[in-house]
């Protein structure tokens, strides 16, 4: 057992300071200059001033100094827990502006993961055992996945936010609200918080629906349960098992969901306007900082993996098989 | 005199440490002041008016000293300018300041208001624009250019400072004089030379007719000042209680929340606008065509490093060559307006010399472009319809906007078929933003379009743009394909050093529109709008061509002293 779990931790922490290395090139390989975008901003007439600026923020970013030596504080920085300054948003510390979007990120997209997943699956475990379910539902689950994110997103902002009036069109709270501990203000963050989730959570359903229903009936047609069914037992145990085997792939699909969470949900944040991690990274792309990217990146990577770590934990709770490879492993 | 200039200068933030223990009494005010505010849970729709358009990311810094990254309106409602500018008029009008004259050649006297004070209660003299103005000292700030042609600035009395200048440039100094906001002395003289640029000035104590109150990841809220000086000096009165500028939402998002009626005023590029106005939902400056007023002049900038670009008889033929109209109805659906040959923005059209645009002017003329460019000796030796080289070589000119940019990319096709038709060979290409702006200042490319030469107090600052030297390595704010031409720049120069009103003013400007229709550095193609559209639901009064208010409706940073703050005060609520 503490072979296997040491062996999974060296190979996490290996994929960690690669993931944190590409990080680290991936934005410095991107044309343009991060310094020169936000300089061009200023809108300064002399040359010589913008010379003086520019010498200014290299040094304040320790651009200036040659790249091994940037990479080797960037891993001193990042150990002593510093994401660094935002170059797009300056002077804010990366992790404070990163810390201001994730609750949104999180409260939209932890829900709609979770609810969809648990709901789908019970959709689909169902619908597998009904022929009535199975042809209402599942059609539906499949037009529900195939349709495009981003319509089914602006109809519903649309519909429900334009011209039915019933829900907000932007914003994490109404623009004319100040945030305080009263029952308005929660309201008011809920109402702007269910078209986001809303719309996550439909399009999310039917592909929990769709393979869940298709594991399920697999481990009907499967030999053991054929056995199970000669042997007389009651349907009610079979499905149990089924369901059980069915589960595990789920699972991991759940824990690969779950992992990409911080990285927040780009799409619904620009067509609800709200709030989140996903139009930071984007901006950061676009002004090419790095910093604020870098620290982004790295809250994708720790959550993938800290996903998968505890992926691989639950994996030996739920399937017998995997304790019985780690004896053999070990024997 | 100077010696003794640097020594206060020098002794400024130690005297201000000794006089710390002061403030402490208004601390305990604020205290409780801050507990009074978090009551406050709401801004009342008809006491709120909300903005758009200058915010693209969360609110991070209030410290106006680097010019850019600070929240909507740090600069105009929070810190103020000596003066402010007037667009319409082409005229600076006192604000912080009472009044301003050169007394000889190279001196200007300042005469500051009486009375004004920061929010902390600490009077606002002499002394914080001595600080103001000795902090481009540092080489860092943007305004140290200053300093090469100022050489002292004395305070007389808490409300006189002259200034001394080695080369005295009244047009570039009327720029800082509204451009630049007066700083806290007693704040900020206790920052490092290091923070200067780097503090994000949380709390922040300024003079203005709005206070910071609150800001959020989509939003910055500004609270009304009632101890405004402006209110009796001026006669101003803010009538909302709060602004609320938010962070730009996508287009659809922008245009949802003005039908809404819950946005007041966008400054945001909304494609279809023009729809919107003419079915009466949204207001605009102008009720027809082009909608909006000027604020920048788009220019197709060729490289003048390599052939063809560096043949100004090419840079002519190319500019003959260009269907401006078509992109103007189409890329952006009559929201802009054609430029002048001069490129010279409508605001300074008193100063536009008619003989010299007669004279060397151009406008979409195909056959013109062809027979200059046979002129010249451009020809189509292989007959595929395109001119070639002087050195016969292929002519295919690459046109770089940065991605995204969906009315330049728009602008680029017609561009590059309307060159076509002259013979000559243009592919638009759109790289991503960062790689266009490598491109521009390393002197990398055949072809682009930039418009960074804004509205200002003189046509100055167009010409520094066009024609800035010398050449550096990277060319960071003007004269971006690199055209030496030594002579043009002694004359804006010569324009820098020469008052407006004097005679000679106008003899310059003519010689210097006339060189740049010669040498045709930059192409003048389309006036960029000041994006402004409002909704009537909640304020009225919107500035509008021949309305009750004028001024230019703006929230970009330096537009407030521009007309920006005169649009709040003189907006009315609905009914």
């Amino acid at each position: 057992m503490r072979t296997y779990l040491l062996r999974k931790l060296a190979i996490y922490v290996l994929t960690f300071v690669v993931a944190v290395t590409l990080n680290w090139v991936l934005p410095r390989l991107m044309p343009g200059d991060p310094i020169q975008t936000m300089l061009s901003r200023a809108a300064v007439a002399h040359p010589e001033s913008i010379a003086a600026m520019r010498d200014y923020y290299e040094r304040v970013f320790g651009l200036d100094l040659p790249l091994w030596q940037q990479y080797v504080n960037y891993w001193g920085e990042l150990l002593r827990g510093n994401l660094g300054t935002s170059v797009w948003l300056f002077p804010a510390p990366v992790s404070e502006i990163i810390g201001g979007a994730v609750p949104y990120t999180l409260a939209v997209m932890l829900p709609s993961i979770l609810l969809s997943w648990v709901v789908g699956n019970r959709i689909g475990a169902l619908a597998a055992r009904s022929r009535w379910l199975d042809n209402t539902v599942l059609p539906v689950g499949y037009v529900l996945t195939a349709m495009p994110y981003m319509w089914l997103a602006i109809v519903l902002a649309w519909s429900l936010g334009i011209v039915a009036g019933w829900f907000p069109v932007a914003g994490g709270y109404d623009f004319t609200l100040a945030p305080t501990w009263t029952w308005k203000f929660a309201v008011d963050l809920l109402q702007h918080w269910f078209l986001p989730f809303l719309s996550l959570f439909v399009v999310q359903l039917g592909g929990w629906a769709i393979g869940m229903r298709n594991l399920i009936i697999y481990e009907l047609e499967s030999d053991y349960t054929n056995y199970l069914d000669a042997l007389g037992a009651p349907r009610r145990l079979v499905r149990g098992y089924a369901f059980r085997n069915a589960m595990l792939p789920q699972v991991t699909g759940l824990a690969l969901q779950l992992g990409t969470i911080v990285g927040g949900a780009l799409v619904t944040e620009v067509v609800f306007a709200y709030p989140g991690l996903g139009k930071l990274i984007l901006s950061a792309i676009q002004n090419q900082d790095y910093f604020l990217l870098q620290g982004a990146l790295l809250f994708i990577v720790l959550g993938v993996l800290v996903a998968n770590f505890v992926i691989d934990l639950v994996y030996v709770l739920v399937d017998p098989r995997t304790r019985t490879g780690m004896q053999g492993a070990t024997a | 005199m100077s010696s003794l200039l640097v020594l206060t200068a020098a002794c400024s933030p130690a005297s201000n440490a000794n006089t710390n223990p002061s403030p402490t009494g208004d601390a305990t005010e604020v205290e409780g002041l801050g507990e009074a505010q978090d009551l406050v849970g709401e801004y009342p729709r008809n006491e709120t008016v909300f903005t758009s358009g200058q915010q693209w990311g969360p609110p991070s810094s209030w410290n106006p000293i680097p010019g850019s990254g600070d929240a909507t309106g740090v600069r105009g409602l929070l810190y103020e300018p000596l003066f402010q500018f007037d667009p319409k008029a082409l005229e600076l009008t006192p604000f912080l300041a009472e009044s301003g004259e050169w007394t000889d050649a190279d001196t200007y006297t300042l005469h500051l208001r009486d009375g004004v004070t920061w929010t902390d209660g600490e009077a606002l003299d002499a002394d914080d624009v001595v600080f103001t103005v000795e902090l481009g000292k540092n080489p860092e700030v943007p305004w140290s250019n200053l300093w090469t042609w100022l050489s002292a600035v004395t305070k007389v009395d808490a409300t006189t400072v002259t200034f001394d200048f080695s080369d005295p440039r009244p047009q570039e100094w009327e720029n800082f004089l509204y451009t630049r906001v007066i700083l806290p002395q007693h704040i900020m003289s206790a920052w490092s030379a290091d923070e200067l640029l780097s503090n994000a000035n949380e709390n922040p104590v300024g003079s203005g007719a709005f206070k910071y109150k609150a800001h959020g990841q989509d939003r910055m809220v500004w609270e009304r000042n009632d101890d405004w000086w402006g209110q009796d000096a001026l006669g101003l009165k803010m009538p909302m209680k709060y602004v609320v500028d938010i962070v730009n939402p996508s287009n659809e998002v922008a245009l949802g929340l003005l039908i809404q009626g819950s946005l007041d005023l966008s400054n945001n590029f909304l494609p279809g606008i023009k729809q919107l106005v003419d079915s009466g939902q949204v207001v605009t400056y102008y009720d027809k065509a082009p909608y909006m007023l000027s604020a920048n002049t788009a220019m197709l900038v060729p490289n003048a490093t390599k052939a063809p670009g560096n043949d100004p008889a090419f840079r002519r033929a190319l500019a003959n060559a260009i269907d401006v109209d078509t992109i103007v109805s189409t890329a952006y659906g009559d929201i802009v307006k054609k430029a002048s040959p001069t490129g010279l923005l409508p605001a300074y059209e008193k100063y536009y010399d008619k003989d010299v645009i007669d004279d060397v002017g151009f406008s979409f003329d195909p056959d013109e472009a062809k027979a200059q460019l046979a002129a010249a000796g451009y020809k189509d030796t292989d007959g595929d319809g395109f001119v070639e080289n002087l050195d016969g070589s292929a002519m295919d000119l690459e046109l770089i906007v940065p991605a995204g940019w969906t009315d330049w990319m728009d602008a680029a096709k017609i561009i590059a078929e309307s060159a076509a038709e002259a013979g000559i060979k243009i592919t638009d290409a759109t790289p991503d933003s960062g790689a266009v702006d490598d491109a521009r200042a390393t002197g990398s490319f055949d072809l682009l379009i930039n418009n960074w030469a804004q509205i200002s107090n003189t046509p100055w600052s167009y010409y520094n743009y066009l024609f800035h030297m010398p050449i550096q390595e990277q060319q960071l704010s003007g004269n971006f394909g690199r055209v030496d031409s030594t002579d043009a720049w002694k004359l804006v120069e010569e324009l820098a050093r020469t008052q407006a009103d004097d005679p000679h003013f106008q003899e310059v400007m003519s010689q210097l529109q006339r060189a740049s229709l010669e040498q045709m550095p930059m192409i003048p193609l389309w006036y960029n709008g000041l994006w402004a559209q409002s909704t009537e639901k909640v304020w009225t009064n919107w500035p509008a061509d021949g309305g009750d208010s004028t001024a230019y409706p703006s929230t970009w940073g330096g537009y407030f002293q521009m007309g920006g703050l005169t649009t709040l005060a003189n907006l009315k609520p609905a009914k």
